[in-house]
């Protein structure tokens, strides 16, 4: 290419000249493609891999094209799973049972089967039936061997059920019926012209669905609503225990890959002394398995364990646990920027000093921005700092540009466990499970940011004494007259009637909960854990 | 404000990647006409990584060596992806880890002196480990029957003859750099480079197969006798000076036959006037006036004589150095993977590199949900066909289950669907009793493995319609 474009630079050249130039590049791109088979033989799905774990999959078949769904899509593959090979099959459903009896089908059979049965239901969205016909038309000219087994199966599935759908069934099925026959007669022999007209309709096929998918911006669900289904809502405690009660699927597999995945502990450790960073990725919570590494191998270490999944992490809360509790340093910094070069300073005077830091879920909501990524990225690359992380979003590896990977230094380890993601989805807002009274370190400052000044007071005094008490399990709150006491100490109220009414506005914004003890005191408590608040409170004295 | 400002000379140093007009367009004028500007260029990557190659693996110096898939894997990572001599060198680094992390034998990857002292502490584990290395076993073949069996049997025999491949492997090691070189030297100027143009292109082909029967050298070797005589007398005093300062000690006569050729083709430089009347006499007899058909008999007669006629002493020699050149070649550049013990020394494994420095989470998530069976070693979870079992685990089920959905997901359809599946997973034999408690143990799988999904980033919430999800993701994946 670059050839070419000399070309245009000097506009006087001589035919014979650009003939010339024209075959090299010619010449190139033959190289090109040589140099391209190289690089899929070396790095390519095809090169060999001796792990054994048959993950040879093609970019294509990760990354697909959009196509387009019809709402009972969903539960006809239910159904379809729900039939296990050999078991008898409930009399409910309307489909064949010859189907298990069937040698394996493709995927491209399963979608074709897929549009029979609509016509055999009662569908409700009537509008489709006229444009699949056309499409199985198409599909089936298809697959060669399997057209006429098929054949027969819509005959034998049309004489099952529905009257209203039958007729058309019938058209449609008679419709077919005689291009598909046509089409089993001639097929063996003209072998070659038949796969390339597969090819082209493939093609045609794959832009028609492309544009299908994308034409309609109608949103083509049932409209059907969690309250209609009259399921009690579960909260977070219920869905826990609920769960414990159910036997986790597979134990003994699960235990078996984690075994096989704890024999590279050694490896992992040898791996960070020399100056790599270790990070994890696969299916599966990576908590537990980061558990026995740091109780195995790092008892007699230092070491930080940092849970990315909690939603009120930040890199400003690691910076500081490092300053403090591993450098044993009291102070604040202006940025995090001036934290990390004091501790970088800190591990270069003292060559003694080591710190392993396991992070769970690197790319969690909170740290995945790239400030925090950045500084991250710095804070690994220290010599004396050993990070191993595990990664779970699907896009994760995103986060990381050239430079911060070459920071971080990773070695990527794949240890896919299958073992649920307990604590990781115990803190996520599903939709499903009811929100407890808990409210996020935001969401508490941007309320009190809307009350006055001394309703912030007040509640800073409620929640410093909380604080105290915070290593109390049996503390039952700050009794009503105390409370008073100290606001009135503080000058921030006149009266017990204006610490009522603020009390009952924070109520009413579910920041504090009254209890009434066995002596009738009436006891105030924040219902927000202990980290949270102190880093609220810190937050207060900030501003 | 030291009195010194108008002597102290300033130098400013800007780092630029792009182009030096970036300086101009950010100064203004009145400064940059000022400035005295001179441009340094560092070299090319790729020049980088050729010194690395040559200094780090082209040297008899150490031992430890990458073999061929190993290689490739690495410089195709340079070149397609990063053109980063950094990642290059820890891919480097990685491999020299695993190498010895996961070779027994790997204590005898060293220099000579020290390899031979530490066969004679081998244990006999280690001596069984020799013994099973395949390079080893096709030695073991190639002897003599009596042999065979004290190879077998005696550690001592095995210590003995294992001092010895070392011996030879370094031997090979050092003669092979050297005579790679001279290779390099003379392919390096062939037009469209049919071996490459680079030492680490021609050490990758040799150390693939035997180079000697490729396609590409054949080529080479004929466009080789193709070359000039000052071309050729330059690249034989090139391979002359390699040799000389190479450490092999066999080629004091490779040295004397070269320099043979040189002082030959001196020779023929007082020859050549001679040869010269025989071209311009032909040539003359085609420009006397004839017809048509004696036209063509002398045509025909010049391109028979021409067929069979002697080949000129430049023709000669130049055929007797290529050919020389060729059994140099056949002789030293024999593949690593032929030589025995060369396990010991060379890292072939490709996919260990591979997992660690290019790995692909999303295709290890893709392969987990569509095919928990690569993990799961249960028989129940054996693919029947193109879909999964109905006993996979809840997220795959659910996974499997979004896929059939548009770009909206109705959650209580997608509930059902599940319970559907995973009733029928449980068999007729699921207890009548307490079906209500076994609908809300389904319900809370449901709704972990729906977090588990909004975890791994293939839904979200939606406040387009109400208990709707959002998918994130199109296709298979």
């Amino acid at each position: 290419g670059i050839k070419v474009q000399k070309d245009k630079a000097q506009p006087t050249v001589g035919v014979k000249r650009l003939v010339k130039k024209l075959e090299n590049v010619s010449d190139d791109e033959a190289k090109e493609i040589l140099e391209e088979n190289n690089y899929v033989a070396a790095l390519g799905i095809c090169a060999q891999d001796s792990v054994g774990n048959d993950s040879n999959v093609s970019g294509g078949e990760v990354y697909s094209f959009q196509t387009p769904k019809r709402s009972s899509k969903m539960a006809e593959l239910a159904s379809e799973l729900a039939r296990t090979p050999g078991q008898s099959v409930a009399p409910g459903h309307s489909k064949c049972p010859e189907k298990t009896a069937k040698t394996p089908q493709s995927s491209s059979m399963l979608l074709l089967l897929m549009h029979i049965f609509p016509l055999l239901l009662q569908s409700k969205k009537k509008e489709f039936v006229s444009t699949t016909p056309y499409r199985l038309r198409r599909r089936l000219t298809v697959p060669d061997p399997y057209v006429e087994s098929e054949s027969e199966y819509s005959a034998s599935c049309s004489e099952e059920d529905d009257e209203e759908n039958q007729k058309e069934v019938g058209t449609v099925l008679s419709g077919q019926k005689t291009p598909a026959k046509t089409n089993a007669a001639p097929a063996s022999p003209p072998r070659n012209t038949v796969a390339k007209k597969i090819k082209e309709d493939k093609m045609t096929n794959l832009m028609e669905e492309y544009f299908e998918a994308h034409s309609s911006s109608k949103v083509l669900t049932s409209d059907r609503t969690l309250q209609k289904l009259q399921k009690r809502r579960l909260n977070q405690q219920t869905l826990h225990d609920l769960l414990k009660k159910a036997p986790l699927a597979y134990a003994a597999e699960i235990e078996e890959l984690n075994q096989h995945h704890e024999l590279q502990f050694s490896k992992w450790m040898l791996q960070l002394h020399l100056g790599f960073n270790i990070v994890l990725y696969g299916l599966g919570s990576k908590r537990d398995l980061l558990e026995k590494f740091r109780t195995s191998m790092l008892q007699d270490c230092v070491h930080l364990v940092v849970n990315g999944y909690f939603p009120s992490i930040s890199v400003r809360s690691i910076l500081n646990s490092i300053t403090e509790e591993v450098l044993d340093h009291i102070g604040t910094f202006r940025s995090p920027l001036d934290q990390l070069e004091f501790i970088s300073k800190k591990f270069q005077e003292d060559s003694s000093l080591e710190l392993y830091v396991l992070i769970h879920n690197l790319d969690s909501q909170m740290l995945r921005g790239e400030r925090s990524q950045q500084i991250l990225a710095q804070l690994s690359s220290l010599p004396a700092i050993y990070l191993i992380a595990s990664i779970d979003h699907i896009n994760a590896p995103l986060m990381w540009d050239q430079a911060k990977l070459s920071l971080y230094n990773w070695l990527w380890y794949e240890t896919t466990t299958f073992s649920p993601y307990v604590e990781e989805t115990s803190y996520e807002n599903s939709l499903l499970v009811q929100q407890s009274g808990s409210l996020a370190l935001s969401s508490l400052t941007h309320v009190l940011r809307s009350l006055t000044l001394n309703a912030r007071g007040i509640f800073r005094l409620l929640a410093q004494d909380q604080l105290e008490n915070k290593d109390n399990p049996s503390y039952p709150g700050l009794s009503f007259q105390d409370f008073y006491q100290q606001c009135r100490e503080a000058f921030l109220v006149n009266s017990d009637l204006t610490l009522r009414a603020q009390l009952t506005e924070f109520r009413d914004h579910k920041l504090i909960r009254t209890k009434r003890g066995a002596d009738g005191v009436e006891y105030l408590l924040i219902p927000i854990d202990d980290s949270t608040l102190t880093d609220f409170l810190e937050k207060e004295d900030e501003d | 404000s030291s009195q010194h400002i108008r002597e102290l000379p300033l130098v400013l140093v800007f780092g630029i990647a792009t182009s030096p007009m970036v300086i101009h367009s950010l100064l203004p004028h009145s400064v940059s006409s000022l400035l005295c500007i001179e441009l340094f260029q560092s070299l090319s990557c790729k020049e980088h990584l050729s010194t690395i190659i040559d200094k780090v693996l082209l040297t008899a110096q150490f031992p430890f060596k990458l073999g061929e898939k190993v290689l490739q894997v690495l410089i195709n990572i340079f070149l397609y992806h990063d053109f980063s001599v950094q990642n290059f060198i820890k891919g480097f680094q990685l491999c020299i880890v695993e190498h010895f992390y996961s070779q027994p034998l790997s204590v005898l990857c060293c220099q000579l002196v020290d390899a031979k002292k530490r066969v004679n502490s081998l244990s006999h584990d280690q001596c069984e480990n020799i013994r099973r290395l395949p390079s080893f076993r096709r030695y073991v073949e190639s002897q003599v029957s009596e042999k065979q069996v004290a190879l077998l049997t005696a550690d001592s025999f095995v210590k003995e003859v294992t001092q010895k491949l070392l011996e030879d492997l370094h031997v090979y090691h050092e003669n092979y750099v050297s005579v790679l070189r001279c290779l390099h030297v003379f392919i390096s100027s062939l037009p469209k480079y049919p071996l490459g143009k680079q030492i680490r292109e021609l050490h990758c082909a040799c150390l693939e197969n035997r180079v000697w029967e490729t396609e590409e050298y054949e080529s080479s070797l004929q466009l080789a006798r193709m070359l000039n005589k000052s071309d050729l007398v330059t690249m034989l005093q090139q391979c002359v000076e390699i040799l000389v300062s190479s450490s092999g000690k066999e080629f004091d006569k490779t040295v004397g036959k070269l320099k043979e050729f040189l002082t030959q083709f001196q020779k023929l430089e007082a020859e050549a006037f001679q040869e010269q009347d025989v071209s311009i006499s032909s040539q003359k007899e085609l420009r006397k006036k004839t017809d048509l058909y004696h036209l063509q008999k002398t045509l025909l007669e010049l391109k028979e004589s021409r067929r069979s006629k002697k080949l000129t002493k430049f023709e000669t020699l130049r055929f007797e150095v290529v050919d020389y050149i060729d059994s140099l070649v056949r002789n030293y550049l024999v593949p690593a993977d032929h030589k025995t013990l060369h396990e010991i020394l060379y890292f072939n494994t490709a996919s260990v590199l591979r997992a660690h420095l290019n790995a692909a989470p999303r295709i290890a998530l893709h392969t987990a949900l569509n095919n928990p069976y690569c993990y799961l070693k249960n028989q129940a979870l054996k693919p029947d066909g193109g879909s999964i079992s109905n006993k996979a685990p809840d997220i795959c089920i659910v996974y499997k289950l979004h896929l059939e959905c548009g770009r909206l997901i109705n959650l209580v359809d997608w509930l059902e669907a599940f319970s559907t599946v995973v009733t029928a997973a449980e068999g007729p034999h699921a207890d009548a009793a307490s079906s209500d408690q076994v609908d809300d143990i389904i319900h809370a799988r449901f709704i972990r493995a729906v977090s588990e999904l909004e975890l791994l980033g293939f839904i979200k919430p939606s406040k387009q319609k109400t208990d709707h999800v959002a998918r994130l993701t199109w296709g298979g994946c």
